[in-house]
Protein backbone atom coordinates (compact mmCIF):
# COMPACT_ATOMS: atom_id res chain seq x y z
CA UNK A 1 0.00 0.00 0.00
CA UNK A 2 3.15 2.57 0.50
CA UNK A 3 6.47 2.04 0.28
CA UNK A 4 9.21 3.89 0.51
CA UNK A 5 12.55 2.66 -0.96
CA UNK A 6 15.40 4.57 0.11
CA UNK A 7 13.49 7.48 0.22
CA UNK A 8 15.45 10.62 0.75
CA UNK A 9 14.69 14.08 1.15
CA UNK A 10 17.02 17.18 1.70
CA UNK A 11 15.39 20.50 2.28
CA UNK A 12 18.09 22.72 2.02
CA UNK A 13 21.21 22.15 -0.40
CA UNK A 14 23.90 20.57 2.23
CA UNK A 15 21.98 20.40 4.91
CA UNK A 16 21.44 16.89 7.11
CA UNK A 17 18.50 14.83 5.36
CA UNK A 18 15.30 15.70 7.58
CA UNK A 19 14.55 11.44 6.10
CA UNK A 20 18.08 9.63 5.16
CA UNK A 21 17.55 6.59 2.70
CA UNK A 22 14.27 5.57 4.61
CA UNK A 23 13.15 1.79 3.00
CA UNK A 24 9.78 0.49 4.73
CA UNK A 25 6.71 -1.23 3.24
CA UNK A 26 3.27 -1.57 4.66
CA UNK A 27 0.55 -3.61 3.34
CA UNK A 28 -2.80 -3.45 3.42
CA UNK A 29 -4.91 -3.15 6.22
CA UNK A 30 -1.78 -2.64 8.31
CA UNK A 31 -1.61 -0.30 11.54
CA UNK A 32 1.92 1.44 11.78
CA UNK A 33 2.89 3.62 14.30
CA UNK A 34 5.38 5.55 13.23
CA UNK A 35 7.23 7.20 16.79
CA UNK A 36 10.23 9.19 17.09
CA UNK A 37 11.18 12.82 18.78
CA UNK A 38 10.16 16.36 17.08
CA UNK A 39 13.13 16.79 13.89
CA UNK A 40 13.18 12.69 13.59
CA UNK A 41 11.45 13.16 10.03
CA UNK A 42 8.11 11.52 11.00
CA UNK A 43 6.32 15.04 9.12
CA UNK A 44 8.77 14.49 6.36
CA UNK A 45 7.28 10.54 6.23
CA UNK A 46 3.91 11.97 5.92
CA UNK A 47 4.60 14.67 3.50
CA UNK A 48 6.07 12.19 0.99
CA UNK A 49 2.90 10.22 1.26
CA UNK A 50 0.71 12.57 1.00
CA UNK A 51 2.95 14.46 -2.01
CA UNK A 52 3.01 17.59 -0.44
CA UNK A 53 6.73 17.18 -1.03
CA UNK A 54 8.98 14.89 -3.29
CA UNK A 55 11.83 12.59 -2.49
CA UNK A 56 15.19 14.23 -3.38
CA UNK A 57 16.13 10.82 -3.38
CA UNK A 58 14.78 6.85 -3.59
CA UNK A 59 11.46 6.07 -4.57
CA UNK A 60 7.77 6.68 -3.03
CA UNK A 61 4.75 4.43 -4.01
CA UNK A 62 1.37 5.06 -2.47
CA UNK A 63 -1.65 3.01 -3.62
CA UNK A 64 -0.45 1.87 -6.15
CA UNK A 65 1.23 5.32 -7.81
CA UNK A 66 4.97 5.90 -8.32
CA UNK A 67 4.96 9.32 -6.70
CA UNK A 68 8.16 10.31 -7.16
CA UNK A 69 6.27 10.37 -11.81
CA UNK A 70 3.06 11.78 -10.83
CA UNK A 71 2.06 14.64 -12.47
CA UNK A 72 0.60 18.06 -10.40
CA UNK A 73 -2.74 17.50 -11.60
CA UNK A 74 -2.98 14.08 -10.86
CA UNK A 75 -1.88 14.56 -6.87
CA UNK A 76 -5.64 15.33 -5.60
CA UNK A 77 -6.44 11.80 -7.11
CA UNK A 78 -3.86 10.46 -5.20
CA UNK A 79 -5.24 12.02 -1.95
CA UNK A 80 -8.71 10.86 -1.91
CA UNK A 81 -7.12 7.84 -1.63
CA UNK A 82 -5.33 9.17 2.06
CA UNK A 83 -7.68 10.52 4.54
CA UNK A 84 -5.48 12.66 6.90
CA UNK A 85 -6.17 13.71 10.84
CA UNK A 86 -4.19 15.73 12.71
CA UNK A 87 -3.66 17.18 16.22
CA UNK A 88 -5.25 20.42 15.43
CA UNK A 89 -8.53 18.93 13.99
CA UNK A 90 -8.70 21.55 11.28
CA UNK A 91 -12.36 22.30 11.17
CA UNK A 92 -13.92 24.97 9.89
CA UNK A 93 -15.17 26.91 12.57
CA UNK A 94 -18.39 28.37 10.84
CA UNK A 95 -19.48 25.23 9.96
CA UNK A 96 -21.93 22.86 11.23
CA UNK A 97 -19.94 19.26 11.96
CA UNK A 98 -22.88 17.99 9.21
CA UNK A 99 -21.14 20.40 7.06
CA UNK A 100 -17.76 19.86 8.08
CA UNK A 101 -17.94 16.22 6.82
CA UNK A 102 -20.12 16.93 3.70
CA UNK A 103 -17.53 19.35 2.51
CA UNK A 104 -15.48 16.54 2.11
CA UNK A 105 -17.47 15.16 -0.15
CA UNK A 106 -18.49 18.51 -1.73
CA UNK A 107 -15.49 19.78 -2.61
CA UNK A 108 -14.64 15.96 -4.49
CA UNK A 109 -17.47 16.60 -6.73
CA UNK A 110 -19.71 14.12 -5.03
CA UNK A 111 -23.62 14.40 -5.38
CA UNK A 112 -25.84 15.69 -3.03
CA UNK A 113 -28.14 12.53 -3.12
CA UNK A 114 -24.79 10.71 -2.14
CA UNK A 115 -23.53 13.46 0.42
CA UNK A 116 -27.32 12.98 2.00
CA UNK A 117 -26.84 9.24 2.72
CA UNK A 118 -23.57 8.93 3.15
CA UNK A 119 -22.56 11.31 6.24
CA UNK A 120 -25.45 10.30 8.65
CA UNK A 121 -23.51 6.99 8.66
CA UNK A 122 -19.79 8.36 8.95
CA UNK A 123 -21.48 10.29 11.96
CA UNK A 124 -22.75 7.19 13.54
CA UNK A 125 -19.83 5.24 13.33
CA UNK A 126 -17.41 7.89 15.11
CA UNK A 127 -20.43 8.15 17.35
CA UNK A 128 -22.06 12.07 17.17
CA UNK A 129 -25.54 10.86 15.96
CA UNK A 130 -26.95 13.75 17.24
CA UNK A 131 -24.57 15.95 17.00
CA UNK A 132 -25.15 17.29 13.66
CA UNK A 133 -25.97 20.63 13.79
CA UNK A 134 -24.08 21.34 16.34
CA UNK A 135 -20.86 23.93 15.37
CA UNK A 136 -17.10 22.35 16.15
CA UNK A 137 -16.72 25.15 19.31
CA UNK A 138 -20.00 23.91 21.13
CA UNK A 139 -17.50 20.32 21.55
CA UNK A 140 -14.96 18.43 23.31
CA UNK A 141 -11.89 17.88 21.63
CA UNK A 142 -12.27 14.32 21.73
CA UNK A 143 -15.88 15.42 19.70
CA UNK A 144 -14.02 17.30 17.56
CA UNK A 145 -11.48 14.78 16.77
CA UNK A 146 -14.00 12.23 15.68
CA UNK A 147 -15.55 15.19 13.48
CA UNK A 148 -12.19 15.50 11.52
CA UNK A 149 -11.88 11.14 11.57
CA UNK A 150 -15.38 11.12 9.96
CA UNK A 151 -14.58 13.87 7.74
CA UNK A 152 -11.03 11.84 6.47
CA UNK A 153 -12.88 8.72 6.49
CA UNK A 154 -16.60 9.42 4.57
CA UNK A 155 -14.86 8.58 1.27
CA UNK A 156 -13.66 5.93 2.37
CA UNK A 157 -10.21 6.02 1.36
CA UNK A 158 -7.50 2.83 1.39
CA UNK A 159 -5.11 4.78 3.74
CA UNK A 160 -5.48 6.89 7.25
CA UNK A 161 -2.53 8.85 7.86
CA UNK A 162 -3.27 10.24 11.49
CA UNK A 163 -0.51 12.44 12.99
CA UNK A 164 -1.01 13.28 16.57
CA UNK A 165 -4.55 12.51 16.90
CA UNK A 166 -4.21 12.30 20.26
CA UNK A 167 -1.54 14.74 21.17
CA UNK A 168 -4.05 17.43 22.41
CA UNK A 169 -6.31 15.54 24.12
CA UNK A 170 -6.49 13.87 27.34
CA UNK A 171 -5.97 10.50 28.20
CA UNK A 172 -9.07 9.25 28.77
CA UNK A 173 -10.11 11.13 25.73
CA UNK A 174 -7.42 9.46 23.66
CA UNK A 175 -8.34 6.19 24.56
CA UNK A 176 -11.70 6.17 22.64
CA UNK A 177 -10.52 8.11 19.58
CA UNK A 178 -8.11 4.83 19.22
CA UNK A 179 -10.60 2.35 19.58
CA UNK A 180 -12.35 4.20 16.55
CA UNK A 181 -9.45 4.28 15.06
CA UNK A 182 -8.99 0.14 15.63
CA UNK A 183 -12.24 -0.09 14.24
CA UNK A 184 -11.60 1.62 11.22
CA UNK A 185 -8.26 -0.35 10.85
CA UNK A 186 -10.40 -3.26 10.75
CA UNK A 187 -12.17 -2.54 7.66
CA UNK A 188 -9.39 -3.11 6.09
CA UNK A 189 -7.87 0.62 6.00
CA UNK A 190 -4.23 0.94 6.23
CA UNK A 191 -3.72 3.49 9.27
CA UNK A 192 -0.51 5.56 9.68
CA UNK A 193 -0.50 7.38 12.98
CA UNK A 194 2.94 9.26 13.86
CA UNK A 195 2.52 9.89 17.31
CA UNK A 196 4.52 11.13 20.70
CA UNK A 197 1.88 9.13 22.88
CA UNK A 198 3.71 5.78 24.48
CA UNK A 199 0.86 4.44 26.41
CA UNK A 200 -1.41 4.27 23.14
CA UNK A 201 1.78 2.83 21.47
CA UNK A 202 2.65 0.20 24.09
CA UNK A 203 -1.34 -0.85 24.95
CA UNK A 204 -2.17 -1.26 21.28
CA UNK A 205 0.90 -3.49 20.26
CA UNK A 206 1.18 -2.52 16.90
CA UNK A 207 3.86 -2.55 14.18
CA UNK A 208 6.31 0.11 15.43
CA UNK A 209 8.47 2.03 12.80
CA UNK A 210 10.86 4.65 14.26
CA UNK A 211 12.78 7.39 12.81
CA UNK A 212 15.73 8.76 14.76
CA UNK A 213 17.48 12.06 12.89
CA UNK A 214 15.78 11.12 9.86
CA UNK A 215 17.41 7.20 9.79
CA UNK A 216 15.10 4.45 10.68
CA UNK A 217 16.20 2.69 13.62
CA UNK A 218 13.05 0.59 14.37
CA UNK A 219 10.86 -1.62 12.40
CA UNK A 220 9.34 -4.23 14.83
CA UNK A 221 5.95 -5.69 15.17
CA UNK A 222 3.74 -5.53 18.31
CA UNK A 223 6.06 -3.13 19.71
CA UNK A 224 6.51 -0.63 22.06
CA UNK A 225 6.87 2.80 22.42
CA UNK A 226 11.01 2.74 23.45
CA UNK A 227 12.89 -0.29 23.71
CA UNK A 228 14.85 0.93 27.10
CA UNK A 229 11.88 0.71 28.81
CA UNK A 230 10.62 -3.21 27.01
CA UNK B 1 -22.84 19.83 -6.77
CA UNK B 2 -19.68 21.65 -7.89
CA UNK B 3 -21.25 24.95 -9.45
CA UNK B 4 -23.37 25.67 -6.32
CA UNK B 5 -20.28 25.01 -4.13
CA UNK B 6 -18.51 27.60 -5.95
CA UNK B 7 -21.30 29.87 -6.77
CA UNK B 8 -21.70 29.99 -2.51
CA UNK B 9 -18.22 30.65 -1.65
CA UNK B 10 -17.72 33.65 -4.46
CA UNK B 11 -20.61 34.98 -2.76
CA UNK B 12 -19.21 34.73 1.46
CA UNK B 13 -16.00 36.10 0.04
CA UNK B 14 -17.06 38.86 -2.03
CA UNK B 15 -19.53 39.58 1.62
CA UNK B 16 -16.45 38.72 3.81
CA UNK B 17 -14.76 41.14 1.77
CA UNK B 18 -17.25 44.07 0.86
CA UNK B 19 -14.84 46.65 1.23
CA UNK B 20 -12.23 45.43 -0.99
CA UNK B 21 -14.84 44.11 -3.86
CA UNK B 22 -16.25 47.37 -3.54
CA UNK B 23 -13.45 49.25 -4.74
CA UNK B 24 -12.50 46.87 -6.98
CA UNK B 25 -15.58 47.96 -8.60
CA UNK B 26 -15.16 51.21 -8.34
CA UNK B 27 -11.61 51.25 -9.70
CA UNK B 28 -12.42 49.14 -12.46
CA UNK B 29 -15.75 51.27 -13.47
CA UNK B 30 -13.28 54.38 -13.83
CA UNK B 31 -10.75 53.08 -15.60
CA UNK B 32 -12.84 51.53 -18.03
CA UNK B 33 -14.80 54.69 -18.53
CA UNK B 34 -12.15 56.47 -19.55
CA UNK B 35 -11.01 53.65 -22.06
CA UNK B 36 -14.52 53.77 -23.41
CA UNK B 37 -14.37 57.43 -23.74
CA UNK B 38 -10.98 57.49 -25.56
CA UNK B 39 -12.50 54.64 -27.83
CA UNK B 40 -15.76 56.79 -28.00
CA UNK B 41 -13.62 60.23 -29.63
CA UNK B 42 -12.43 58.04 -31.77
CA UNK B 43 -15.20 56.83 -33.33
CA UNK B 44 -16.24 60.27 -33.01
CA UNK B 45 -13.62 61.48 -35.09
CA UNK B 46 -13.57 58.44 -37.82
CA UNK B 47 -17.37 59.57 -37.92
CA UNK B 48 -16.81 63.12 -38.50
CA UNK B 49 -14.19 62.44 -41.28
CA UNK B 50 -16.20 59.93 -43.04
CA UNK B 51 -18.77 63.12 -43.01
CA UNK B 52 -17.35 65.82 -43.88
CA UNK B 53 -14.36 64.83 -46.02
CA UNK B 54 -16.74 63.30 -48.12
CA UNK B 55 -18.34 66.06 -48.23
CA UNK B 56 -15.70 68.59 -48.62
CA UNK B 57 -14.29 70.01 -51.91
CA UNK B 58 -11.58 71.67 -52.49
CA UNK B 59 -11.94 75.30 -53.64
CA UNK B 60 -10.27 76.97 -56.90
CA UNK B 61 -10.97 80.51 -56.36
CA UNK B 62 -10.26 82.36 -59.43
CA UNK B 63 -8.87 86.44 -59.67
CA UNK B 64 -11.95 88.97 -58.60
CA UNK B 65 -11.96 92.44 -59.95
CA UNK B 66 -9.40 93.36 -57.19
CA UNK B 67 -6.47 90.86 -55.79
CA UNK B 68 -3.77 91.83 -53.67
CA UNK B 69 -2.66 88.76 -54.91
CA UNK B 70 0.03 89.10 -57.39
CA UNK B 71 -1.02 86.70 -59.79
CA UNK B 72 -4.09 88.35 -60.01
CA UNK B 73 -2.71 91.74 -60.98
CA UNK B 74 -3.45 91.05 -64.57
CA UNK B 75 -7.21 91.55 -63.46
CA UNK B 76 -10.14 89.75 -63.26
CA UNK B 77 -10.00 85.93 -64.73
CA UNK B 78 -10.71 85.95 -68.31
CA UNK B 79 -13.21 83.18 -69.87
CA UNK B 80 -10.40 81.41 -71.55
CA UNK B 81 -8.72 81.12 -68.43
CA UNK B 82 -11.55 79.31 -67.15
CA UNK B 83 -11.42 77.08 -69.89
CA UNK B 84 -8.17 76.35 -69.50
CA UNK B 85 -8.46 75.69 -65.66
CA UNK B 86 -11.69 73.66 -66.29
CA UNK B 87 -9.61 71.61 -69.03
CA UNK B 88 -6.76 70.74 -66.51
CA UNK B 89 -9.06 69.68 -63.80
CA UNK B 90 -11.42 67.26 -66.14
CA UNK B 91 -9.07 66.09 -69.06
CA UNK B 92 -5.52 65.66 -67.74
CA UNK B 93 -3.49 64.06 -65.49
CA UNK B 94 -6.09 65.24 -62.63
CA UNK B 95 -8.81 63.12 -64.27
CA UNK B 96 -8.72 60.06 -62.33
CA UNK B 97 -7.99 62.07 -59.07
CA UNK B 98 -11.47 64.73 -59.29
CA UNK B 99 -15.00 63.37 -59.02
CA UNK B 100 -16.46 65.96 -60.05
CA UNK B 101 -16.17 69.96 -61.17
CA UNK B 102 -18.83 72.77 -60.71
CA UNK B 103 -18.38 76.09 -61.11
CA UNK B 104 -19.73 78.68 -59.18
CA UNK B 105 -19.93 82.11 -60.70
CA UNK B 106 -19.92 85.47 -58.90
CA UNK B 107 -23.50 85.88 -59.50
CA UNK B 108 -24.31 82.50 -57.71
CA UNK B 109 -21.55 83.28 -55.32
CA UNK B 110 -23.85 86.46 -54.66
CA UNK B 111 -26.93 85.05 -53.98
CA UNK B 112 -25.24 82.18 -51.75
CA UNK B 113 -24.09 85.20 -49.85
CA UNK B 114 -26.83 87.27 -49.50
CA UNK B 115 -29.16 84.13 -48.12
CA UNK B 116 -27.04 83.56 -44.98
CA UNK B 117 -26.75 87.50 -44.18
CA UNK B 118 -29.61 87.40 -42.84
CA UNK B 119 -28.71 90.64 -41.00
CA UNK B 120 -28.20 92.31 -44.08
CA UNK B 121 -25.04 93.68 -42.51
CA UNK B 122 -22.94 93.09 -46.07
CA UNK B 123 -26.04 94.28 -48.03
CA UNK B 124 -24.07 96.94 -50.02
CA UNK B 125 -21.99 94.50 -51.78
CA UNK B 126 -22.26 93.94 -55.07
CA UNK B 127 -22.29 90.89 -57.34
CA UNK B 128 -18.92 92.35 -59.08
CA UNK B 129 -17.22 92.30 -56.09
CA UNK B 130 -17.14 88.39 -55.62
CA UNK B 131 -15.58 85.99 -56.42
CA UNK B 132 -16.06 82.86 -59.09
CA UNK B 133 -14.68 79.76 -58.30
CA UNK B 134 -14.28 76.07 -59.51
CA UNK B 135 -15.55 73.51 -56.43
CA UNK B 136 -13.92 70.30 -56.99
CA UNK B 137 -14.86 67.31 -55.60
CA UNK B 138 -12.15 64.70 -55.11
CA UNK B 139 -12.79 60.80 -55.89
CA UNK B 140 -10.11 60.52 -52.79
CA UNK B 141 -9.84 63.29 -50.33
CA UNK B 142 -6.57 62.60 -49.42
CA UNK B 143 -4.80 63.42 -52.67
CA UNK B 144 -5.43 67.04 -52.22
CA UNK B 145 -2.11 68.61 -52.34
CA UNK B 146 -1.58 66.81 -55.98
CA UNK B 147 -4.85 68.39 -57.11
CA UNK B 148 -3.95 72.22 -55.26
CA UNK B 149 -0.39 72.04 -56.65
CA UNK B 150 -1.40 71.38 -60.37
CA UNK B 151 -3.93 74.52 -59.87
CA UNK B 152 -2.02 76.58 -58.21
CA UNK B 153 -0.31 78.98 -60.23
CA UNK B 154 -2.26 78.48 -63.40
CA UNK B 155 -3.21 82.00 -64.78
CA UNK B 156 -6.26 83.44 -63.01
CA UNK B 157 -6.43 81.49 -59.94
CA UNK B 158 -6.35 83.41 -56.93
CA UNK B 159 -6.09 80.53 -54.01
CA UNK B 160 -6.85 76.94 -53.52
CA UNK B 161 -8.42 75.89 -50.43
CA UNK B 162 -8.93 73.38 -48.92
CA UNK B 163 -11.83 72.66 -46.67
CA UNK B 164 -10.28 70.29 -44.32
CA UNK B 165 -7.72 72.52 -42.99
CA UNK B 166 -10.86 74.42 -41.09
CA UNK B 167 -11.28 70.73 -39.05
CA UNK B 168 -7.84 69.63 -38.17
CA UNK B 169 -7.58 72.21 -35.68
CA UNK B 170 -10.86 70.29 -33.96
CA UNK B 171 -9.37 66.85 -34.91
CA UNK B 172 -5.96 67.68 -33.54
CA UNK B 173 -7.77 68.47 -30.00
CA UNK B 174 -9.92 65.67 -30.17
CA UNK B 175 -6.92 63.24 -30.73
CA UNK B 176 -4.87 64.85 -27.83
CA UNK B 177 -8.03 64.12 -25.86
CA UNK B 178 -7.95 60.67 -26.74
CA UNK B 179 -4.03 60.40 -25.94
CA UNK B 180 -4.99 62.20 -22.09
CA UNK B 181 -8.15 59.69 -21.47
CA UNK B 182 -5.89 56.52 -23.13
CA UNK B 183 -2.94 57.54 -20.59
CA UNK B 184 -5.46 58.10 -17.38
CA UNK B 185 -7.27 54.41 -18.36
CA UNK B 186 -3.80 53.13 -18.61
CA UNK B 187 -2.68 54.24 -15.27
CA UNK B 188 -6.35 53.65 -13.63
CA UNK B 189 -5.93 49.88 -15.29
CA UNK B 190 -2.89 49.37 -13.39
CA UNK B 191 -4.12 50.30 -10.27
CA UNK B 192 -7.22 48.58 -10.93
CA UNK B 193 -5.02 45.29 -11.54
CA UNK B 194 -3.02 45.42 -8.10
CA UNK B 195 -6.19 45.96 -6.45
CA UNK B 196 -7.79 42.70 -7.83
CA UNK B 197 -4.59 40.66 -6.95
CA UNK B 198 -4.63 42.35 -3.44
CA UNK B 199 -8.36 41.57 -2.59
CA UNK B 200 -7.81 37.88 -4.23
CA UNK B 201 -4.84 37.30 -1.98
CA UNK B 202 -6.78 38.47 0.96
CA UNK B 203 -9.49 36.52 0.17
CA UNK B 204 -7.39 33.36 -0.26
CA UNK B 205 -5.68 34.24 3.05
CA UNK B 206 -8.70 34.92 4.75
CA UNK B 207 -9.76 31.11 3.59
CA UNK B 208 -6.42 29.53 4.02
CA UNK B 209 -8.13 27.02 6.24
CA UNK B 210 -11.18 25.91 3.16
CA UNK B 211 -8.40 25.86 0.77
CA UNK B 212 -6.15 23.56 3.18
CA UNK B 213 -8.80 21.61 3.54
CA UNK B 214 -9.83 21.03 0.11
CA UNK B 215 -6.07 20.22 -0.58
CA UNK B 216 -6.25 17.72 2.12
CA UNK B 217 -9.13 15.53 0.92
CA UNK B 218 -8.10 15.88 -3.10
CA UNK B 219 -10.57 18.48 -4.50
CA UNK B 220 -9.05 19.43 -7.94
CA UNK B 221 -7.14 22.47 -8.20
CA UNK B 222 -9.08 24.27 -10.47
CA UNK B 223 -11.96 24.09 -8.08
CA UNK B 224 -9.74 25.24 -5.35
CA UNK B 225 -8.84 28.12 -7.47
CA UNK B 226 -12.33 28.75 -9.30
CA UNK B 227 -13.77 30.69 -6.27
CA UNK B 228 -11.13 33.14 -6.36
CA UNK B 229 -10.76 33.98 -9.71
CA UNK B 230 -14.40 34.39 -10.16
CA UNK B 231 -14.48 36.68 -7.13
CA UNK B 232 -12.24 38.85 -8.75
CA UNK B 233 -14.23 38.40 -12.18
CA UNK B 234 -17.26 39.48 -10.85
CA UNK B 235 -16.01 42.82 -9.04
CA UNK B 236 -14.06 43.97 -12.32
CA UNK B 237 -17.53 43.06 -14.50
CA UNK B 238 -19.33 44.43 -12.05
CA UNK B 239 -17.12 48.06 -12.93
CA UNK B 240 -17.48 47.41 -16.34
CA UNK B 241 -21.06 47.25 -16.14
CA UNK B 242 -21.08 50.74 -14.23
CA UNK B 243 -18.54 52.15 -16.45
CA UNK B 244 -21.17 51.06 -19.87
CA UNK B 245 -23.67 52.74 -17.92
CA UNK B 246 -22.38 55.64 -17.19
CA UNK B 247 -20.80 55.94 -20.86
CA UNK B 248 -24.49 54.96 -22.48
CA UNK B 249 -26.24 57.97 -19.97
CA UNK B 250 -23.04 60.19 -20.51
CA UNK B 251 -23.49 59.96 -24.55
CA UNK B 252 -27.54 59.73 -23.81
CA UNK B 253 -27.27 63.45 -21.66
CA UNK B 254 -24.49 65.01 -23.10
CA UNK B 255 -24.73 64.05 -27.25
CA UNK B 256 -28.71 63.31 -27.59
CA UNK B 257 -30.04 65.52 -25.16
CA UNK B 258 -27.70 68.29 -25.59
CA UNK B 259 -25.09 68.88 -28.70
CA UNK B 260 -27.83 67.37 -30.95
CA UNK B 261 -30.06 70.23 -30.20
CA UNK B 262 -27.84 72.98 -29.82
CA UNK B 263 -24.67 72.15 -32.08
CA UNK B 264 -26.71 70.74 -35.30
CA UNK B 265 -23.94 70.28 -37.98
CA UNK B 266 -22.07 67.71 -36.40
CA UNK B 267 -22.83 64.09 -37.24
CA UNK B 268 -22.97 62.58 -33.70
CA UNK B 269 -21.78 59.25 -32.18
CA UNK B 270 -25.09 57.99 -30.03
CA UNK B 271 -25.85 54.80 -27.84
CA UNK B 272 -25.48 51.96 -30.38
CA UNK B 273 -21.84 52.95 -30.17
CA UNK B 274 -21.17 52.29 -26.93
CA UNK B 275 -23.12 49.29 -26.88
CA UNK B 276 -20.27 48.08 -29.65
CA UNK B 277 -17.63 49.41 -26.92
CA UNK B 278 -18.98 47.75 -24.34
CA UNK B 279 -18.14 43.95 -25.02
CA UNK B 280 -14.44 45.19 -25.10
CA UNK B 281 -14.83 46.63 -21.65
CA UNK B 282 -15.98 43.01 -20.07
CA UNK B 283 -13.55 41.48 -22.19
CA UNK B 284 -10.56 44.11 -20.41
CA UNK B 285 -12.44 43.59 -17.23
CA UNK B 286 -12.53 39.60 -17.32
CA UNK B 287 -8.88 39.77 -19.10
CA UNK B 288 -7.58 41.82 -15.91
CA UNK B 289 -9.09 39.75 -13.34
CA UNK B 290 -7.60 36.79 -15.36
CA UNK B 291 -4.26 38.21 -15.45
CA UNK B 292 -4.00 39.42 -11.60
CA UNK B 293 -5.49 35.32 -10.68
CA UNK B 294 -2.83 34.27 -12.55
CA UNK B 295 -0.47 36.16 -11.12
CA UNK B 296 -1.51 35.59 -7.24
CA UNK B 297 -3.22 32.51 -7.06
CA UNK B 298 0.16 30.17 -7.91
CA UNK B 299 1.45 31.11 -4.48
CA UNK B 300 -1.71 31.26 -2.03
CA UNK B 301 -3.52 28.01 -2.89
CA UNK B 302 -0.44 25.33 -4.04
CA UNK B 303 -1.65 22.05 -5.10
Amino acid sequence: MIRLDNATKVYKRGARPALDSVSVEIERGDFVFLVGSSGSGKSTFLKLILREERPTGGDVYVAGRHLNKLSAWRVPHLRREIGAVFQDFRLLPNKTVYQNVAFALQVIGKSRHHIQSTVPEMLELVGLSGKEKRFPHELSGGEQQRVAIARAFVNHPPILLCDEPTGNLDPGTSVGIMRLLDRINRTGTTVLMATHDDEIVDQMRKRVIELRGGQLVRDQDRGVYGLERV
Amino acid sequence: MRLRFILGEVVNGLRRNGTMALSVVLVTFVSLMFVGAAALTQMQIDQLKDDWYGKVEISIFLCPESSRNEQCAEGPVTVAQEDAIRSVLEDGALKDLVQEVYYESREQAYDKFVANDEDGIWSSLTAEQMQPSFRVKLADPEQYQVVADATEGLPGVDVVRDQREIFSELFRFLNAATVVAAALAAVMLLAAMLLITTTIRLSALSRRRETQIMRMVGSSRSLIQMPFMLEGAVAATGGALLAVAGLFFGVRYMIDDWLRSSVTWVQYIGTQDVWSVAPWLLVIAVGLAAIASLVTLGRYTRA
